[in-house]
């Protein structure tokens, strides 16, 4: 397996080596409509033509075209691993092109656990298809039925023992068909490496030093540039000593337009030593006031909101409260905090195209912002994506991308490369939103659920580029700023605040409502799960109270609100891994379970904790950790498992330690040190179980145990301790309050 | 000129004494191995073994290396001929991203030196101060244990 990083050579070679299956682009459309066929499936919907997704080179490669792209998941692995197992193919026959706005599919944005659903439905259908397409050719040439010829790593056998190949059929126009999204796709007794573990193709050259990462790219000639960016959101830069760091060594220029300011030099560390330089000489005109973390709550509650009501089923008339129930969480800020700061090369060549290897989500829609923002036809920036540091979610990639094209446009002919600090990306990435969310509950005199209210109170989870020059940062600094387009709420299906806002229980009365915030107490956009780690939190720990108000095991109490099978699976599942029936309740030790699908749409996911809590300093200690999850038909059981374990991990670090601190001065958690997250010693072990659905979709699983695991947590910490903790994270001084409340 | 003795080969590098042996690995040397995380000795993406040691080659001068036996991730093993934590890093898919992975490597190569057989407890005691963003804690701490195994 091979992954590009020279996209230039794929370029050069197009036109002649590659004997694809083109058809122009309005012909293919026109047979499309022509047939009226059904929608075809995940991402070929957008992309139909074969030739967008897989090219059969003459030397016998086979490139698999793909717009999603890598961020740590393994989203490469699993689509070469459906490709091979559908073409007939080994895999290291495979090279992938991913996120190249000139030359892939364009998938739109890697996000929203969507990877699974959209590229690898649409990478089997097409593999399918090119099969069957391939296999045709075979038997005309080699005289035999289509059926009865066998494959092996792209030569096909006839029954007589003649052979071709997949790159000697393919040779002209006969190939360059639509797909049909309707070929025959491999029964799982054939396959070769979908459900099976494989190495990740990524993790030897990581793990040798080869060079893969976008860190490691090193064009010719290429130069360091950084930016200075100002002291709080909302400061205007009045001015700086230029002239000075110009007679820096190394300094090749110095840009300044409006509050943006930045410096190219030979070397990175001169580079670094410049723009402190800058950083020192520069005054700024800052905002009189500005909203505070530690009132953030208050801050939600005083805004003007658009509120809208998601769900709403009254309570059937012949059921009777016996007492009503209110409660309210809270959670703070959070970052996505990528161990590797965000980091993107620009290079304006004479042809005028501006490249931009980067390592965004969202190459397509951050390439058309890109260009709004430097005045140039859309046509002209090329953007490349190479892997980066793991994002989940919209982090500072696109910004740093655009602070890279920016810089290359003053130094023309020179690549530059930008690598933002770890103070840079601490302070300036967007961040998960602060969240308020009311419950409000009737019981009958059981203590079942016969009516339940929710609310939530959210600013943005998605101000991410969008073909949109104002929603990237440096964009918006400039002397002629692009203002900020005013956020708005995603809708369903998948929600965004509201994510996950909607119970999967069957309450009989239900009424969700989102309150809606469009300005910012903090740079905010989308970070994994979205709103679903803050809805599912106080859903899960709401529900948790009720059980135990009804003096009902949690589980039971659960399972009896829910009649979702597959989601009864998967809170079974975890509890019986767990132990959960023959659990020997120690005192100062608990165990909490909760369970949500994702988005109410993809992966379920229960999660059971145990913890052991220290009543005189507060502190939890999480012991153990199980998983079930069902993610429909599992590719590779490795990677799911990878997924939901991560996730939960970094589901534990948000929900024990982690907010952002920003007042007027700026934000404040600027380091590791004063933003610490979960280290070695701290992390329990995982077991995670899946329940494998062969023959059913593909549901994503990426942000499926940030939710569960957060309620799970402070359901233990409750059976541990007898105290609920509703404001996030579950510091050991708010344990401690409670405890001694 | 500095002379810069790095995986066994003595290189010589034009760059002030002061600047950072990250930077000048990576640039001037050209090893992906080593990775800018933090820049303040507080994430470990950065770590290098100098004459036995894990050191963060982020706050290390080279001036103050010099003469000194720098070993980066290179130094261990390529594809073909991976050490054997890397091999073990590879079989247990011991990343998410791993962007963090050299760190764990390099601080993991300086444990098993000294402590051939670690517990898992002492395993996460040495990578305690490596940080990882992704969650991969446990597999990273099997791929060392794994490792350990070998012969
Ligand atoms: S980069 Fe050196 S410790 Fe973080
Ligand atoms: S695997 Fe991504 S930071 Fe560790």
């Amino acid at each position: 397996m091979n992954i590009e990083t020279n996209r230039r050579d794929l370029l050069k070679g197009a036109g002649a080596l590659v004997l694809a299956f083109e058809l122009p682009a309005s012909e293919a459309a026109a047979q499309q409509a022509a047939a009226a066929p059904p929608p075809l499936p995940g991402s070929l919907r957008n992309n139909p033509k074969v030739s967008s997704w897989l090219r059969i080179e003459a030397d016998g490669k086979i490139r698999l075209l793909v717009g999603k792209v890598e961020l740590g998941q393994g989203i490469l692995t699993a689509v070469s691993q459906i490709c091979a197992d559908e073409l007939d193919i080994d895999m290291k026959r495979l090279s992938i092109t991913s996120g190249d706005t000139w030359l892939s599919p364009n998938e739109g944005t890697t996000a929203g656990s969507f990877s699974m659903p959209d590229c690898g439905t649409a990478v089997r259908a097409v593999s399918a298809d090119a099969r069957r397409i391939l296999l045709g050719l075979a038997s005309q040439k080699l005289g035999a039925e289509a059926d009865k010829l066998v494959v092996s790593d792209g030569t096909v056998r006839a029954p007589d023992g003649k052979q071709t190949t997949y790159w000697e059929l393919v040779s002209g126009q006969e190939l360059e068909v639509p797909a049909t999204g309707k070929s025959p796709t491999k029964p799982a007794s054939a396959r070769k490496y979908i459900g099976k573990n494989i190495t990740r193709i990524d993790i030897p050259p990581k793990a040798t030093g080869s060079l893969i990462w976008i860190q490691d790219l090193r064009p010719d000639g290429m130069v360091h540039g950084r930016v200075v960016r100002p002291p709080q959101y909302d400061a205007k830069l009045i001015n700086a000593d230029l002239d000075a760091a110009r007679k820096l060594p190394g300094v090749i220029e110095v840009v300044r337009d409006g509050s943006f300011l930045g410096v190219v030099a030979q070397r990175e560390e001169q580079a670094i030593n410049a723009a402190a330089a800058l950083r020192q000489s520069a005054r700024w005109d800052m905002p009189k006031e500005a909203p505070a973390s530690d009132t953030v709550h208050d801050w939600l509650l005083a805004q003007k909101t658009k509120d809208v009501v998601i769900k709403d089923q009254a309570k059937p008339a012949n059921l009777t409260a016996a007492a009503t129930i209110e409660q309210t969480y809270k959670r703070p800020f959070v970052m996505h905090a990528s161990i590797g700061p965000s980091t993107a090369i620009g290079t304006l060549t004479e042809d005028g195209v501006m490249t931009v290897q980067t390592h965004s989500q969202s190459v397509f829609e951050t390439g058309a912002a890109i260009a709004q923002m430097l005045g140039m036809d859309k046509t002209k920036v090329r953007m490349q994506h190479v892997q980066g540091c793991a994002c989940y979610g919209h982090n500072g990639a696109d910004d740093a991308a655009a602070d890279a094209a920016l810089l290359a446009r003053a130094v023309p002919g020179k690549p530059v490369r930008i690598q933002w600090s770890r103070n840079d990306e601490h302070k300036w990435e967007p961040y998960n939103s602060a969240m308020l969310l009311k419950t409000k509950a009737e019981v009958d005199a059981k203590g079942d659920i016969i009516d339940w209210r929710f609310e939530l109170w959210s600013t943005s989870h998605g101000t991410r580029p969008g073909n949109n020059a104002g929603n990237l940062l440096p964009a918006r600094h400039l002397a002629k700023p692009f203002p900020m387009p005013e956020p708005v709420n995603g809708g369903p299906p998948n929600y965004a605040a509201d994510r996950n806002a909607i119970p999967l229980y069957d309450f009989p009365g239900q009424k969700v409502t989102t309150h809606f915030i469009s300005s910012f107490a903090a740079r905010a956009s989308s970070t994994r799960g979205l709103g679903a780690y803050s809805n599912v939190f106080a859903i899960e720990s709401f529900i948790d109270e009720l059980a135990a108000r009804a003096k009902v095991d949690p589980l039971e109490y659960r399972l009896r609100h829910l009649k979702d099978e597959r989601g009864r699976a998967v809170l079974q599942k975890a509890a019986e891994t767990f132990g959960w029936s023959n659990f020997k309740k120690q005192p100062g030790r608990g165990r909490g379970i909760a369970f949500a699908r994702y988005k109410n749409l993809a992966a379920f996911t229960a999660i059971v904790v145990e913890v052991d809590v220290n009543a005189a300093t507060g502190k939890i200690r999480v012991l153990r950790a199980v998983a079930a999850n069902d993610s429909g038909e599992v590719v590779s059981p490795d990677g799911v498992k990878n997924q939901i374990e991560g996730g939960l991990i970094q589901s534990l670090s948000w929900t024990l330690k982690e907010g952002v601190r920003y007042d007027a001065s700026g934000v404040r958690s600027e380091d590791w040190t004063s933003y610490p997250i979960l280290t070695f010693t701290e992390v329990p072990p995982v077991e995670v179980v899946l329940i494998d659905r062969p023959g059913t979709p593909f549901l994503g699983t990426g942000e499926a145990s940030q939710g569960p695991t957060s309620a799970a947590l402070a359901n233990a910490v409750f059976d541990a301790v007898g105290v609920r903790v509703r404001d996030l994270p579950l510091t050991p001084a708010r344990v401690k309050a409670a405890i001694n409340a | 000129m500095t002379a810069l003795k790095v995986n066994g080969r003595t290189q010589d590098v034009s760059a002030p004494d002061d600047a950072p042996l990250l930077y000048v690995l990576r640039n001037d040397l050209k090893y992906n191995g080593p990775k800018y995380g933090c820049g303040l000795s507080q994430c470990g993406a950065c770590t290098v073994i100098i004459d036995g040691q894990a050191v963060r080659s982020c706050v290390t001068s080279i001036g103050s290396v010099v003469g000194q036996e720098i070993t980066t991730l290179e130094g261990l093993g390529d594809m073909s001929a991976p050490h054997k934590l890397q091999k073990a890093f590879m079989d247990e898919n011991a990343a998410q991203c791993g962007y963090c992975m050299n760190g764990m490597i390099m601080r993991a190569k300086v444990l098993l030196d000294n402590n051939p057989k670690p517990t898992d407890g002492e395993i996460r005691q040495a990578l305690d101060g490596n940080l990882c963003r992704c969650g991969a804690h446990n597999r990273i701490v099997r791929a060392v244990l794994r490792a350990s195994q070998e012969a």
